[in-house]
């Protein structure tokens, strides 16, 4: 420790192309932003309908990859809570997301002993009645994991949360008298709504594939207006004490501590919140899917997640969104393609070696975009927007200027 | 565990799960010669691991798939000298078949011990120089590992035409016939139990001779303590960890001969993934960054492992040994010896 | 060892070990950008845009100033050590210390280098339990109690080596400090109640305040880790005072300061005090305990050897007898 130190200034200002994005957006006045914020999710939720050309998936259905992208979006959302907001590594995130889907499979399939369909609760509401509680059990599991493992410092709480993963998956794959074993839960009860001729079981049954609003497509859009309240509920927590409590304990849990922050419990929320988040999702593949089996909780899918995350930037509610959507979408965009923009390519070889691919792209990125593709700061304050907004105009303005003295002088 | 807590009144009302004391109690011996077996292996595989985290503070979790590129490592030696997957090596007589294993697994350890130190060359150096945190050490771990076991599943077949086997899997190599030798408590101890334990207690022996008696373990050491110094010292950093590299991709790879004498249709390419899991499990349980205590937690994973299968049945001998994990973590949170590869007693 | 525009925390990323010493400070992934990491907001911008009233210095002070019922009366001992031991195996850092804090005072608390100052320092915050003896906080033993707890009890500290939240603003750290107050938690967060809002915009507004206060208002939406070292450890008094303590601790606070930075800090801690705070100031500087403090409590090998008005103690041939060897403190 020097005093010359202490005459440094902070580095020059320098504008981004994200930067210059932010400024504008967050400089839109409330109202704007809500228009074009609507605009934006009615136009991804036209995607499975106006299946634009080249990103049309060939060799499986567009509208059943997109279903499966919104799962994993929420699953990125929950997880980013406890990875990228609070910073505790979970490896066995696909654990929660186990449960929430054997807890709809086991109140709704024939043949689970726990069905609770064929007595009092209708196949038609089964579903949404078995939703809330796999969320509220789930939330539950989150909370009996984290309470004696939170203790634990980091590494541990990630070989503990890898093995809680991997229990989950085995308990479903021996306790097979009552979740199937190996073969699984079938015929799991799925919203019966708007019933037609054509569609006898309504919009949301798996069966309707080849009609052109098919069963992915009202699943990607239940799980779009999910995926908006989770944002706004977690946005919410992000702008208060909560989000500032998660971010502190990532950046030093134990100066948290000494600031007044009850940092276990507030590790403890996000435990939860983030394992009722993978829980919802669990419960919806589990609907749209009516069938669930081990071998899709493998504990390699928590770590697909957890690349969803990081690739997508932590702490970036909408960066991991567009990381999930990279997961989910490249593997099945190569799937069946013979040729791309003319040239002929064996799409289905190139999905073959997807995880190879995926594994080469996570190194690379990780030595030259270490903070993901899309990272951002995140906002702490409920109010702060005035404040943030008038100060970048100030630095937009010292840029424009070219001599940004950062060194104190520019007021 | 809500599943656990939900499933459990069921399960013992339905008597899903036998509580099978008997068989614990009968086969108590050779459970715990069969254990040691396992847990040696482990052990080895586990101090990988440990020497790593000691030195960078980093799960290497891409370790599982040295040990597993060990297991192709020898198999292709064994191809070279010759040797039919379907045959057995022990027809040729003990001391030729010793020569084979030995040959075979120094080419296991070879493999590993240079697919650990490529591995650190290529993916973690440039993110130390780059100061990264530690996260982004574990993500590249994770694509690394992705990509040597993708490596092994399509692109190895395409190159060696299938030599090594297809796509999906390899033939079980029965390397050594399993004979018993002689009976300990009622237990038979076998050729191959003997090769395993023998072995794994050598290797074991020589690698904490080599952290604590020798200059470059002192190295090792140093750098684990406190790497500042430790340069500051005149240690070389960088060198020191390669040479962990090297020291653990060699005895996951030795690991890998001494798995397949034990499961001969474990050569696959996603053969390491649960090996690892636990290895590191062993190696959290005896206390990361403490070299003898992933020899114990090892051999204790090992031999637990195998009472709670003949406890409950042999679909939860895994669920024996992750429950056994977060137990101990519970109450002894850094482990059973503790951490830290530094204050090693030398 | 902290770095300008930089922290120490990065011993939370497990990564002290892999950075070379002069990249210490690139703890988060922004930071080790090529381009050294973006900053939109790394222009200071007037404060008086936002919050004209804090134009006014007496405004600041009235909002910075805590509201809160404190059971001693002024001159009043706030704080008490009472024969503190503090033993590590062998070692006894602390032999039955007993002193005093008093209400709104600055009291000193000086010794040569491991006279357990720190020790001192620790056990009064909760970060260690005393082997023997105990700590009254205004009428309370903390002896179990939780170390967030302490904090909302009212002591409030600095860190000697700099631990900001350095990905956040100095805005968004004040405020995790005004947060030890908050009442409302995960429920009214997510539905925003009434409370919950009204809170937030308390925070908000005391945070403004504060840091005019401390005097780097202009900085409020720059990152904690590019601030410049002075400004930082502005920010980290800042913080503390958000919690609203009744007690404030500085350990160090003039750390790697010059001569005029360190008159600055005079006047803020006098500032400080001026408000209601009471102050213990841990110092190695001389100069400025002696110029600031109205007590000074002299610590060595763990033992109390002087107790009284600065310019007793720095004639007291004990505390001279202490001080010989390091000769540049020991001339003021």
């Amino acid at each position: 420790m020097s005093t010359e130190m202490t005459t440094t200034a902070p580095a020059p200002v320098h504008l981004g192309v994200g930067d210059r994005v932010r400024l504008w957006w967050d400089a839109l006045p409330r109202q704007t932003q809500w228009v074009a914020g609507v605009v934006g999710v009615l136009l991804v939720a036209l995607l499975p309908v106006l299946r634009p050309p080249v990103l049309t998936t060939v060799g499986t259905d567009f509208a059943g990859v997109l279903a499966q992208f919104g799962m994993y979006a929420l699953l990125a959302i929950g997880l980013n809570v406890v990875v990228g907001q609070t910073g505790l590594l979970d490896l066995g995130y696909v654990g929660f997301y186990a449960i929430g889907a054997y807890t709809v499979g086991l109140m709704t399939s024939p043949s689970s002993p726990w069905n609770l369909t064929d007595d009092w609760l209708s196949r038609e509401w089964g579903w949404l009645f078995a939703v809330p509680v796999a969320v509220a059990i789930t939330a539950l599991s989150g909370l009996l994991l984290g309470s004696p493992t939170l203790r634990l410092r980091g590494d541990y709480l990630a070989i503990v949360t890898l093995g809680f993963g991997e229990i989950v998956r085995l308990l479903a794959d021996n306790l097979s008298t009552v979740t199937g074993g190996g073969r699984g839960l079938n015929q799991i009860a799925y919203p019966v709504v708007g019933q037609s001729a054509e569609r006898p079981n309504g919009i949301f049954s798996a069966g309707n594939t080849g009609l052109p609003l098919n069963s992915g497509t009202w699943w990607f859009w239940l799980s779009l207006v999910l995926i908006v309240l989770v944002l706004v509920v977690v946005g919410n927590l992000e702008r208060s004490r909560v989000g500032r409590a998660w971010v502190a304990i990532r950046e030093d849990e134990d100066a948290a501590e000494i600031m007044g922050v009850p940092t276990f419990k507030f590790k403890l929320w996000a435990f939860l919140i983030g394992a009722s988040i993978g829980g919802l999702s669990g419960a919806l593949y589990a609907g749209q899917v009516q069938f669930v089996v081990p071998t899709t909780f493998n504990v390699i899918n928590s770590m697909l997640f957890l690349c969803a995350v990081v690739l997508g930037g932590q702490g970036n509610k909408l960066g991991v969104i567009l990381g999930a959507f990279a997961i989910v979408y490249l593997p099945n965009f190569f799937l069946g393609r013979t040729e791309l923009f003319g040239i002929p390519i064996d799409g289905n070889e190139i999905a073959n070696y997807r995880y190879l691919f995926f594994g080469l792209a996570l190194m690379i990125l990780m030595i030259f975009r270490p903070q993901g593709l899309f990272p951002a700061r995140q906002k702490l304050l409920t109010y702060g927007r005035e404040v943030y907004v008038i100060a970048r105009r100030a630095a937009a303005a010292a840029t424009g200027r070219r001599t940004p003295d950062t060194t104190g002088g520019a007021r | 565990m809500s599943a656990l807590v939900l499933a459990g009144g069921q399960v013992l009302a339905d008597g899903v799960i036998d509580f099978n004391v008997g068989a614990l109690g009968r086969n108590f011996w050779s459970l715990t010669v069969s254990g040691l077996t396992y847990g040696s292996i482990y052990a080895l595989v586990a101090v990988g691991y440990t020497l790593v985290y000691g030195v960078l503070r980093l799960i290497n979790f891409a370790h599982s798939e040295i040990f597993m590129l060990g297991m192709f490592g020898q198999y292709a030696t064994l191809m070279l000298l010759g040797f039919n997957p379907s045959g057995d090596v022990f027809q040729q007589g003990v001391l030729l078949t010793i020569v084979f294993l030995g040959v075979a697994m120094v080419g296991g350890m070879a493999v590993s011990g240079g697919a650990a130190v490529v591995l650190e060359r290529v993916a973690y150096r440039p993110l130390r120089r780059r100061g990264a945190p530690a996260l982004v050490f574990l993500i590249t771990a994770i694509g690394a590992s992705f990509v040597i076991q993708e490596f092994v599943h399509f692109v190895l077949p395409k190159l060696t035409g299938n030599a090594l086997g297809g796509v999906n899997a390899q033939q079980p190599i029965r390397l050594v016939q399993p004979s018993t030798q002689f009976e300990l408590f009622g237990a038979n101890v076998t050729n191959v139990d003997l090769v395993i334990v023998v072995a794994a207690l050598a290797l074991a022996f020589a690698v904490d001779r080599f952290v604590n008696a020798t200059k470059f373990g002192r190295g090792i050491r140093a750098v684990a303590q406190d790497p500042v110094t430790a340069t500051l010292m005149g240690v070389s950093r960088e060198r020191i960890i390669v040479l962990t590299f090297l020291v653990g991709g060699m005895l996951a790879g030795a690991a890998a001969l001494l798995y397949t004498l034990r499961v001969p249709s474990g050569v696959i390419y996603s053969g390491g993934f649960i090996l690892g899991l636990k290895a590191f499990s062993a190696a959290v349980l005896g206390g990361i960054g403490n070299l003898r205590g992933a020899l114990l937690g090892g051999l204790l994973l090992g031999v637990m492992e195998l009472y709670g299968q003949a406890l409950f049945g042999t679909e939860w001998r895994d669920v024996v040994a992750f429950v056994l994990l977060i137990l101990v973590l519970m109450f002894r949170p850094t482990g059973i010896l503790g951490e830290s590869l530094g204050k090693a007693r030398a | 060892m902290s770095q300008p525009g930089g922290l120490s925390a990065g011993s939370e990323h497990g990564d002290e070990h892999l950075a070379d010493p002069g990249r210490a400070d690139r703890s988060t992934p922004e930071a080790y950008l090529p381009d050294g990491g973006t900053d939109a907001e790394a222009v200071a911008f007037d404060v008086a845009e936002v919050h004209p009233e804090l134009a006014d210095e007496a405004v600041v002070a009235e909002i910075v100033a805590a509201d809160r019922e404190i059971h001693a009366a002024v001159g009043e001992p706030l704080l008490q050590m009472q024969g503190v031991t503090m033993q590590f195996g062998g070692l006894t850092a602390l032999d039955a210390v007993t002193f005093e804090i008093r209400r709104g005072e600055i009291l000193g608390l000086i010794g040569p280098n491991g006279a357990g100052k720190t020790t001192c320092f620790n056990t009064m915050t909760g970060v260690y339990r005393p082997t023997a003896g105990q700590v009254v906080f205004d009428g309370q033993p903390i002896g179990k109690i939780k170390r967030n707890q302490i904090t909302r009890l009212g002591i409030a500290r600095t860190f000697q080596n700099i631990r900001l939240f350095s990905d956040m603003t100095a805005l968004e750290n004040v405020v995790v400090g005004t947060d030890a107050r908050h009442r409302t938690s995960v429920p009214g967060a997510i539905f925003r109640s009434k409370r919950h809002r009204q809170e937030e915009r308390d925070a908000l507004d005391r945070a403004m305040a504060l840091l005019e206060f401390v005097g780097i208002g202009k900085r409020a939406t720059q990152q904690a880790r590019n601030l410049p070292y002075g400004d930082q450890r502005r920010l980290e008094i800042a913080r503390a005072l958000a919690t609203e303590p009744k007690l404030l601790c500085l350990d160090e606070p003039a750390a790697g300061f010059n001569p005029a930075e360190k008159v600055e800090l005079m006047d803020l801690i006098r500032k400080i005090r001026d408000d209601g705070f009471t102050v213990l100031l841990i110092e190695h500087d001389m100069r400025l305990v002696m110029g600031v403090t109205d007590r000074v409590v002299v610590l060595e090998f763990g033992r109390k050897i002087a107790d009284g008005l600065p310019r007793d103690v720095s004639a007291d041939p004990a505390v001279i007898a202490a001080y010989l060897g390091v000769p540049d403190d020991a001339t003021a």
